[in-house]
């Protein structure tokens, strides 16, 4: 077989055999994994649900992982990490994922409202720790906000509501805004779980002194909660008060930003690009801004596919402020994405 | 502050340094507004030419199997050549700028992209795009003006050696992915002064010796063999379409500096250069070749060569849409934008090198040439 990929290869040299096949079989399992959008459902105004069929080389998902996804937006390659929707092994092997249009989201606004069935999009195999233990606790709540609450339908859709105890606690500007909102209803009118639905236009926002009155047994429950960070940060604060961090599991979607540093020049050194990035810019859109082919994922410190070693320098932590060094030789990896330059800084690229 | 020139007539006398520096506020501006408007439209062009381009070579060669029959053999030779020229021209030159780096798609990227030429796409990326690019036309900076080998200038200083320079034009042309990959690798230099000896030059001449392998074995050994018993005729098909491409590519690019009314720099005009001075220089020291739709993309929109030197990063199919408002420019300042047929272009062009291979008629100053800079302001 390698030596008939070597006779291929001098076949099509200075292409590779792939080259042509992509042109007929992109989806085939030894091309590099990508799907085809099958079709875009609308789930609320500024919500979707996307449908994809994986290429054959896709390993399959555990309810509560995400998938990081590269699109085309007017001609761009854009990455970001999605939670699957769907339930693991769909007779037709399709996944879906759940997209909230936010306000200036490029990749979000695309496929909430002009991605077209047809789209051939890039993806990684799904990754992540947002998933339930092997063995499933008996009484589960779960926290969620906005489309906080996609990783969790893939966890109900999967049937723990039949395993286990399952008190859902979900916000939405309102009841039209709830994604998934009758899904989650008939659910909780069968009975199968308990629904606590919170109208935030109406209502204002939870706060964690009321969790008490609405969940009185939550500190007993095994917690995921999922959402933006000033929620996740009071929940956080909440279980860590009562000494019981270890029962809560969260999911950030972005990272806490800390005011800027003192940025300085950055050298990618094998393709010889020269940037000066202030401190509050990541390298990583310091690095695209200047043409440099930036290895990238989440866009969100999660997913550490923007890793790239730092030879020498000094980086910021955006998300923290923690300064990383490195002295030639080192070779200290840093996550492009949530990393700003905090000085001159040399990344091997 | 001096601005180039060593001729009787200085074509931009009547321009003070406000003015170039407003005509690089201007080109600036035409280049910001193709960035803004740069999108999925230019990524569909690249990917259809690219997919064309891929669709074409496959089918040809899969034609030249049965090379043996004439009109096969015809049919696939022709259809290789296009294949290799828009490879080289249209996809490979330009993916290589970095004019489509910023689809940030990583099979259409300046650092991964390879092409069906002798010289490996990173050496000619540094002689190219950072040499040629920055000193267009600077003598003695700028290698591509005669390649090293040929007098291209009356200000270059006679030797009989150039008598045959017709000649090494001609053989030049034939073999011309040959000459760029050793003009890469600077060999006539570093076989002259010893810097072929160094393990950096070892590694680079290491390197071209494998992909001019990869390349031969292709086109010379894989193809005829899988030809079967039509293994001479595609073996000689493939050298023609080898030899088309080359003589093609050789004479755009010929068309680009060389003909008449192109200006040539000193190489001290380039001091202290600010970006207005730098954008002159592109703007006189390129030429055009006029044409339809189809003979731009098979030069590879080289064609634009005014608009390609002034915004080299730019996607190609934008050089069409920006030329009116860059001639307008030149116009409006005064500037000759040089133009023509690529029939007279490339007799130009070779014109020039018959003419300059006897030594010029009348010697414009004896004795050591003494560089007449003129200065564009009064000051």
């Amino acid at each position: 077989m390698d030596r008939l990929l070597r006779l291929a290869e001098t076949v099509t040299t200075p292409l590779l055999p792939e080259d042509y096949l992509d042109l007929v079989a992109p989806l085939r399992a030894s091309a590099a994994l990508r799907g085809r959008i099958v079709a875009v459902r609308p789930e609320t105004r500024d919500a979707a649900t996307v449908v994809i069929q994986p290429g054959r080389a896709w390993r399959g998902h555990t309810p509560g992982q995400y998938v990081r996804l590269g699109i085309d937006v007017d001609g761009v390659r854009q990455w970001r990490a999605y939670s699957v929707t769907s339930v693991p092994g769909s007779p037709d092997g399709r996944i879906t994922i759940t997209v909230k249009a936010i306000p200036d989201g490029t990749v979000s606004n695309h496929l909430v409202r002009h991605a077209r069935p047809g789209t051939i999009v890039q993806l990684d195999q799904a990754q992540g720790d947002f998933v339930l233990p092997d063995a499933t606790p008996e009484r589960v709540l779960f926290l969620t906000a906005g489309s906080g609450i996609t990783p969790v339908m893939a966890m109900l859709r999967s049937g723990l509501h039949a395993r286990a105890d399952v008190v859902l606690v979900h916000s939405a500007p309102t009841r039209g805004d709830v994604i998934f909102g009758e899904e989650l209803r008939a659910l909780a009118a069968e009975g199968s779980l308990r629904l606590i639905e919170r109208h935030t236009d109406s209502d204002g926002l939870l706060g964690v002194d009321e969790l008490d009155g609405l969940v009185p047994d939550h500190l007993d429950r095994e917690a995921w909660a999922c959402g933006p960070i000033g929620m996740l940060d009071a929940v956080e604060g909440h279980w860590e008060s009562n000494g019981l961090v270890d029962r809560l599991h969260t999911e950030r979607f972005r990272p806490t930003v800390i005011s800027p540093g003192e940025g300085g020049t950055v050298t990618f050194t094998r393709s010889g690009t020269t940037v000066e990035a202030d401190g509050a810019t990541p390298i990583l859109d310091a690095g695209e801004n200047a043409g440099v082919l930036m290895p990238s994922g989440c866009r969100m410190g999660i997913c550490f596919g923007c890793v790239l070693p730092l030879r020498q320098g000094a980086v910021r932590d955006l998300r923290n402020g923690d300064i990383t060094t490195a002295v030639p030789g080192d070779g200290v990896l840093i996550q492009t994405c949530v990393s700003a330059a905090a000085g001159t800084c040399d990344i091997e690229l | 502050m001096t601005v180039i020139q060593k001729k009787a007539v200085n074509p931009i006398a009547h321009l003070s340094a406000e003015d170039i520096e407003i005509i690089g506020k201007e080109l600036d501006a035409i280049r910001d507004r193709v960035i803004a408007d740069r999108g999925e439209r230019d990524a569909k062009y690249i990917r259809k030419v690219i997919k064309t381009q891929r669709t074409l070579e496959i089918s040809s060669r899969a034609v030249l199997l049965f090379s043996l029959f004439p009109p096969a053999w015809i049919v696939g030779t022709a259809g290789l050549a296009v294949a290799k020229i828009l490879d080289n021209m249209e996809i490979g030159h330009n993916v290589l700028h970095g004019q489509w780096d910023w689809m940030r798609d990583p099979k259409i990227h300046s650092t991964t992209w390879e092409w069906d030429h002798a010289s490996p796409s990173d050496q000619w990326k540094h002689s190219h795009n950072q040499l040629h690019h920055t000193y267009t036309n600077v003598l003695g900076k700028d290698n591509d003006l005669g390649y090293g080998i040929m007098r291209v200038d009356e200000d270059q200083p006679w030797k009989p050696a150039y008598l045959g320079q017709p000649l090494w034009n001609f053989i030049n042309a034939c073999f011309f992915q040959y000459g760029i990959a050793a003009y890469d690798l600077e060999l006539g230099k570093n076989l002259s002064d010893g810097g072929h000896k160094t393990p950096e030059f070892r590694a680079r001449a290491r390197a071209v010796g494998r992909k001019i392998r990869r390349q031969v074995l292709k086109d010379y050994i894989v193809h005829p063999l899988l030809s079967g018993p039509s293994f001479l005729s595609t073996m000689a098909a493939t050298f023609t379409a080898n030899l088309i491409r080359n003589v093609w590519s050789h004479s755009v690019i010929m068309c680009g500096h060389f003909p008449n009314g192109v200006e040539t720099f000193e190489k001290q005009s380039i001091e202290g250069e600010t970006k207005g001075e730098w954008y002159l220089r592109q703007m006189l020291g390129s030429a055009n070749i006029s044409g339809s739709k189809l003979m731009h993309i098979m030069t590879g929109n080289l064609s634009y060569q005014i608009e390609h030197h002034l915004f080299p990063d730019l996607p190609s199919n934008r050089y069409q849409e920006i030329a009116p408002q860059v001639r307008a420019l030149f116009d409006r300042y005064g500037l000759k934008y040089t133009t023509g047929p690529l029939p007279k272009q490339v007799a130009s062009a070779w014109w020039k090198i018959i003419r300059l291979s006897l030594p010029n008629r009348r010697t414009a100053q004896p004795g050591p040439a003494a560089p007449a800079l003129v200065s564009s302001s009064p000051a």
